[in-house]
């Protein structure tokens, strides 16, 4: 399916680590090279995303065709082929679809820290080195590619949120972020060779080729042994409770683009690498697990959303949110319905943009006010009205207002949960129930986390943009560049466009869930009833004295 | 006209204020006078749509229409579900008799609000300086952003009008709570300081807030409500899945019950929307915005689409309530109604601010639509929505002019302390705004239905004579709510008189009314445009065996173009015995008990406010004669009934509890985090060990040895002397003692020596 012979992914993932090389070896005085450096390759990495795009939407694989066939722009070299190691990219409709979303948010990134003046140059070789470990994530359809991309993707954040953080808790946060994604990686490695050596059983070769995997059928033990560490090892990084812990502290913690490409993208390099990774490879596991899972991501929606509602600090308040959205991303898959699915694929990337617009509003105010309290600002809709039109449109996405994106998410994923899955779960019970008779008032309690995101999103709107203004608290108040209103327009657009129209979106992440889902079928026909509970207890002595 | 001309002009109406809004807001929001006309425009052009697509839809009669209710219908594929193009969630439009009547009125209402706006902003006045608050007698400097969301909230309500499925109608619905939230806290600078005896009001901000979330609660079940709905029927289109074929095989499918609470589900919505209890707290707050917003949230628009949903949902609520269903839908829809309706009457009672009164009537009438669609009897709702409609936005329009009036005479006799809002410094207002005066009486009337002459009579008979109806069928429903309703009217009667009476009759009990004068014709023409209506709307729902009047005129249209939307369908439902007959009647005989129990109710209530407020009018200073005779019951009904104080301490408070204290400071801080931190700290301090370890052991046993080798080594360099006789000393000394060694071994001297021990 190949449109070009043109390395499309190749370009778009390394361009970012040459940038990074050449701005390193640009000399100290020229910081401003560095940054019109960064944003070419942003924008080169935008306009070659965009056009992979919609190549892709125009080539839509028909339903029923295998995940390796449809992968597009796929580039195979050899690299260390008696590891079974080799250098394979290729985008599925999903990955095709955060690809175009880490573009434009890395795009976003660079404009807005258009004003840095601290260690420009180092910021910026930063930061093309976390757009690429985050492009090759997605593109990669090599096991080891995927976590080599993935670490790669994790370092740069530490070092940025070090040296270019909140003084007050910035080593606090880089360091749990970082041993949170560092030990949630390590976790999934480790099962991810656990089970590579098990290929032979299968009659293959040893291989890190995720095409290979995509179709493999480990035996029902092992496949119920090692969903829980791979799956939740990305889940970390996707903020799945218990787990979810370091990223708010992280968002806080982090310079503005930083946050964005943080909780816009990074967040859903782990929602993406447990489904492609976890999900794909083992579906009887996932079967297994899942009626378990969506409590836990039950707990992330709801309980986000209220400890959300109770903070006082701006990013505190997104980082708290955003754990709560992504729950609803884990939601959807929970639901392992084709509906939810694509729900949770939408709201990766309406997530992703609301974030990076949320962040980018609060770093503008924060530059002006050197405050991001709720209890100090007041009457920013006066002097910033910009800011305060995105915010509330960001705010009305969150809490899922229709005719905006969050709302093609969030409806799909609720009737996907509602359902209990097309699936017709009748395979696996918890404490005795049947899941389709519980999913029906998981999503009852779930919607409660829409109410409560109404309520946090609203009174931050009321203390922030309207009230008094007062002028004599505020110095350094300055109206918003144009380079700042571009980002919030780009943003805006996408937030709006979608809502209005979603068959931009949906059909192709459709496309994507459509082979994940069809392996939940197949491994649906192969299971019997199991209490999931009762055998918890036997797996887990198995599993500690097996592993 | 053509049936294609037709789909087109439908798809239409909502695409007038719609795109003013987007206009105003993006290019024309710097010139308020621009602003104004381009909102004009839209809703006139949605009047204009709206009326001509209504009037068709009439010309093809009832009869026809029973056959074929859905007169016009299109839609677009919009999210794409399945890849299927059949499984994708379209958006389209509808009009059958009930979108018919409801264009009718929203249009006109929505018109004649934005023609007042005009004048109640003061357009031509010198501009007003600040930001966010009211500027008495000045120009409003936001009135460009005014008209931008009063287009957005009537575009809303029209697309929600038209819409053919559940999920476009979630949209006008979201997108109007989001203006409502916007326009309520219009004034988002404004604060009070309220002495002690001071009406108590909470900050326009705060209201905007309170309306948005406790909607925001419903509209989140009746997003699950639309859900289970998608769920069951497998599609949102209301036309194919509230068929009587569809719905008989979804009864099949999944039961009675189920489907009793999806319409439970779906009519929590409607509970939010138009303020019912327990969720009605939102309501009275939300006078807090200009006098237009109130008309348009709490008369033709807002609270009006929650009914209007309900009906739309009607045979769910009528499977709900009926014989194979174990979910008592009707009594729980009726019994809400009726208590709201009983509820907030008394409470209006007991008002003095004269937008409180009609805001506490409004939650009543809409209790009266509620309950009357308990009984099934959905016509009567319709119809009683629609007089409604008219009265009440007159009502609100014509009290707003009123404030106006008594605003004038604050800044006259530039006193800012006395509450313009409050009817016990009013009085007298009789002559000095006339218009004003006999608008509002034309309302008053009719929401106290006066009988025989105005709209609020026939529709508000229509709802006691179905409950009656349904009483004689079978359903006991219908007396309660025929009693409690009827309990509820005499009130009505009664405190719309004291209204009237306190506001325009006797002497003026403050200088604010004493210079009070008529509003501009912005804003009188409405008043007398929307007062027509609410005279001559209820004369097209005369039962045709109505005594005298009855053969007059024609033979109740309404109620057979109204009935003609739902007849077919619960006819079938009736016939196959998935509802009750009482939830099907279509056409009943004139009776006499309904009607006298109406013009008792009426005639009594007004009489008796006459009696207390009319003949004798309050003096100033003098305390309202309700306060001595009601006693602690005035306060009780003067306070709400506290629902505010028990939400607050039942809900709030804990909601505030639980998320602050239980879930971020125990869970999130305590337990997450403090096991994170331990875990951390135990490897610190096994770290330190290992450290302490490494210093004792590797560091200075490390030296240790070195030292003992350095100090070897130093007792050992002396040895190295140089001289070669030494070195040959030492070298047959250690030989000799090696020698010495081995044969000691040799000999098993060791073991000799070891013995000695």
């Amino acid at each position: 399916m190949d449109v070009l012979n043109f390395p499309f992914l190749s370009v778009m993932t390394l361009s970012p680590l040459l940038a990074a090389a050449v701005i390193l070896m640009l000399p100290k005085e020229r910081g401003e090279n560095a940054r019109m450096l960064g944003l070419a390759t942003m924008i080169i990495g935008v306009m070659l995303s965009l056009y992979m795009y919609i190549a892709y939407n125009q080539n839509l694989p028909a339903a029923g065709t295998r995940w390796a066939d449809t992968l597009m722009f796929m580039e195979e070299h050899e690299w260390l082929p008696s590891l079974g190691i080799n250098y394979i990219m290729g985008v599925d409709g999903l990955s095709a679809t955060l690809v175009l979303l880490t573009s434009i948010v890395g795009l976003g990134g660079v404009l807005i820290s258009w004003g840095i003046s601290d260690r420009p140059r180092e910021f910026y070789a930063f930061f093309m080195l976390l757009v690429a470990g985050v492009q090759g994530v997605f593109v990669s359809v090599d096991g080891f590619l995927l976590f080599f991309f993935y670490e790669l993707a994790v370092l740069p954040m530490y070092i940025m949120i070090v040296i270019w953080g909140w003084k007050e808790r910035r080593e606090y946060a880089a360091m749990k972020l970082t041993l949170f994604l560092l030990i949630g990686s390590f976790i999934s490695f480790i099962a991810f060779l656990v089970l590579m050596f098990k290929l032979p059983e299968a009659g293959l070769p040893i291989t890190f080729d995720l095409r290979v995997w995509s179709e493999v059928h480990f035996p029902l033990s092992d496949q119920i042994k090692w969903f829980m560490p791979l799956f939740m090892g990305f889940g970390i990084l996707a903020g799945v409770f218990p787990f979810h812990n370091w990223s708010p502290d992280g968002h806080v913690a982090a310079p503005t683009a930083v946050s964005m490409i943080h909780a816009g993208v990074l967040m859903k390099l782990g929602a993406y690498a447990s489904m492609r990774v976890g999900i794909q490879i083992l579906p009887e596991g996932t079967v297994y697990w899942m009626p378990l899972i969506i409590f836990l991501t039950l707990i992330n929606v709801v309980y986000g959303a209220f400890v959300a509602m109770r903070q006082r600090d701006m990013k505190y308040l997104i980082g708290y949110s955003s754990v709560s959205h992504m729950g609803l991303v884990s939601m959807g898959f929970a639901s392992m319905a084709l509906i939810g699915f694509t729900g949770a694929g939408v709201q990766m990337v309406s997530h992703g943009v609301m974030t990076a617009l949320f962040f980018s509003v609060v770093g503008m105010i924060y530059d002006r006010t050197h405050t991001r309290s709720l209890d100090e600002l007041s009457g920013m809709m006066k002097v910033l009205p910009w800011t305060a039109f995105a915010f509330i449109l960001g705010g009305l996405v969150s809490m899922g207002m229709p005719g905006l994106s969050g709302f093609i998410a969030e409806f799909p994923i609720f009737v996907g949960v509602w359902s209990g899955g097309t699936l017709d779960l009748g395979s696996n019970a918890v404490f005795g129930w049947n899941p389709s008779a519980y999913y029906p008032y998981i999503a009852l309690v779930a919607a409660l986390a829409i109410i409560i995101t109404a309520a946090y999103i609203v009174r931050a709107i009321g203390s922030v943009f309207f009230g008094e203004y007062d002028g004599k608290k505020w110095h350094d108040m300055r109206p918003i560049r144009p380079i700042d209103k571009f980002v919030l327009i780009m943003f805006s657009v996408i937030l709006i466009a979608i809502g209005i129209y979603p068959a931009i979106i949906v059909p192709i992440v459709e496309s994507a869930m459509m082979p994940v889902v069809e392996r939940l079928h197949e491994a649906q026909q192969t299971f019997t009833v199991i209490d999931t509970v009762q055998h918890i207890a036997v797996n887990l002595i198995t599993w500690l004295g097996g592993a | 006209m053509s049936e294609e001309l037709l789909t087109t002009l439908t798809w239409l109406i909502p695409a007038g204020p719609l795109l003013a809004f987007f206009v105003i807001t993006l290019f024309t929001n710097r010139s308020r006078t621009l602003s104004w006309m381009l909102a004009w425009v839209g809703v006139l052009s949605s009047l204009i749509l709206g009326w001509t697509v209504a009037l068709n839809v009439f010309a093809e009669g009832a009869h026809h229409l029973e056959e074929h209710p859905t007169f016009i219908a299109d839609s677009i594929a919009w999210i794409p579900f399945g890849s299927h193009v059949e499984n994708w969630l379209r958006m389209g439009v509808a009009v059958d008799p009930l979108t018919a009547v409801m264009l009718i009125m929203v249009t006109f209402a929505i018109v004649m609000i934005f023609v007042y706006s005009v004048g109640y902003h003061n357009w031509g006045q010198p501009l007003g300086k600040v930001l966010g608050v009211p500027n008495h007698m000045q120009e409003e400097p936001l009135l460009s952003r005014f008209f931008a969301f009063m287009s957005l909230f009537a575009g809303a309500m029209l697309l929600l009008v038209v819409a053919d499925n559940l999920l476009m109608l979630f949209v006008g619905w979201e997108i109007m709570g989001f203006c409502s939230y916007s326009l309520i806290g219009f004034w988002y600078a404004r604060d009070y300081h309220l002495g002690e005896d001071d009406i108590p009001h909470i900050s326009p901000r705060k209201a905007g807030i309170k309306a948005f979330m406790t909607t925001r609660v419903a509209d989140v079940v009746m997003l699950l409500g639309i859900v289970y709905f998608y769920r069951v029927f497998g599609t949102l289109n209301f036309a194919d899945a509230l068929s009587a074929h569809s719905l008989e095989h979804a009864v099949g499918a999944v039961g009675a019950s189920a489907i009793g609470v999806m319409a439970l589900l779906l009519f929590t919505g409607t509970v939010g929307k138009s303020a019912q209890w327990p969720l009605h707290v939102w309501l009275p707050d939300a006078m807090e915005g200009p006098t237009p917003v109130s008309a348009t949230i709490h008369a033709a628009a807002m609270v009006s689409a929650g009914v209007y949903m309900s009906i739309r949902i009607f045979p769910l609520i009528a499977i709900g309530a009926g014989p194979e269903s174990t979910v008592p839908v009707g009594w729980v829809v009726a019994g809400i109604g009726a208590f709201t309706a009983l509820m907030a009457a008394t409470i209006a009672v007991a008002q003095n601010d004269v937008k409180g009164v009609l805001a506490y009537s409004t939650i009543s009438q809409l209790g009266f639509m509620i309950a009357a669609l308990g009984t099934g009897a959905y016509v009567a709702a319709v119809f009683h929505l629609i007089t409604h409609g008219f009265f009440k936005a007159l009502l609100f329009l014509a009290s707003g002019s009123v404030i106006h009036g008594m605003e004038h005479g604050a800044h006259h006799v530039h006193d800012h302390h006395t509450d313009p809002q409050d009817m016990r410094f009013m009085g007298g207002l009789r002559h000095k705004m006339p218009i004003t005066y006999w608008t509002f009486l034309i309302g008053g009337m009719a929401l106290s239905g006066l009988p025989f002459v105005t709209a609020g009579f026939w529709s508000k008979d229509e709802i006691f004579a179905s409950a009656w109806h349904a009483y004689n069928a079978g359903n006991p429903i219908g007396i309660m709510v025929l009693i409690v309703l009827a309990i509820a009217a005499f009130l009505t009667a009664f405190y719309t008189m004291r209204q009237i009476s306190m506001t325009f009759f006797g002497e003026a009990r403050s200088p604010l009314a004493e210079h009070a004068h008529e509003s501009s014709n912005f804003m009188t023409f409405p008043l007398m445009g929307l007062a027509f209506f609410a005279v001559v709307a209820g004369w097209v729902g005369i039962p045709e065996d109505f005594p005298i009047l009855g053969p007059l005129v024609d033979n109740n249209w309404a109620h057979h173009m109204i009935g003609a939307t739902l007849h077919t369908t619960l006819h079938h439902l009736s016939e196959a015995g998935i509802i009750a007959h009482s939830y099907a009647i279509a056409a009943f005989e004139f009776t006499w008990v309904p009607l006298i129990a109406s013009l008792a109710v009426a005639l009594g209530g007004l009489f008796l406010g006459y009696e207390i407020y009319g003949r004798n009018p309050l003096q100033k200073g003098e305390e309202d004669p309700l306060v001595k005779a009601l006693g602690p019951a005035h306060t009780f009904f003067n306070h709400k009934w506290y629902w505010d104080e028990l939400y607050d301490v039942l809900l709030i408070q804990p909601v505030i509890w639980f998320s602050e204290t239980f879930v971020y400071m125990w869970m999130d801080k305590g337990f997450i985090d403090g096991f994170i931190h331990l875990v951390a700290r135990s490897f610190y301090g096994f770290g330190r060990y290992v450290r302490a370890f490494e210093l004792t052991v590797f560091g200075d046993g490390v030296d240790w040895v070195k030292d003992q080798f350095l100090a070897v080594a130093a007792t050992f360099r002396q040895l190295q002397t140089g001289r070669m006789q030494e070195y040959v000393l030492v070298s047959t000394l250690i030989a000799s003692a090696l020698a010495f060694v081995v044969l000691a071994i040799n000999y098993g001297w060791l073991d000799q020596i070891s013995q000695m021990f």
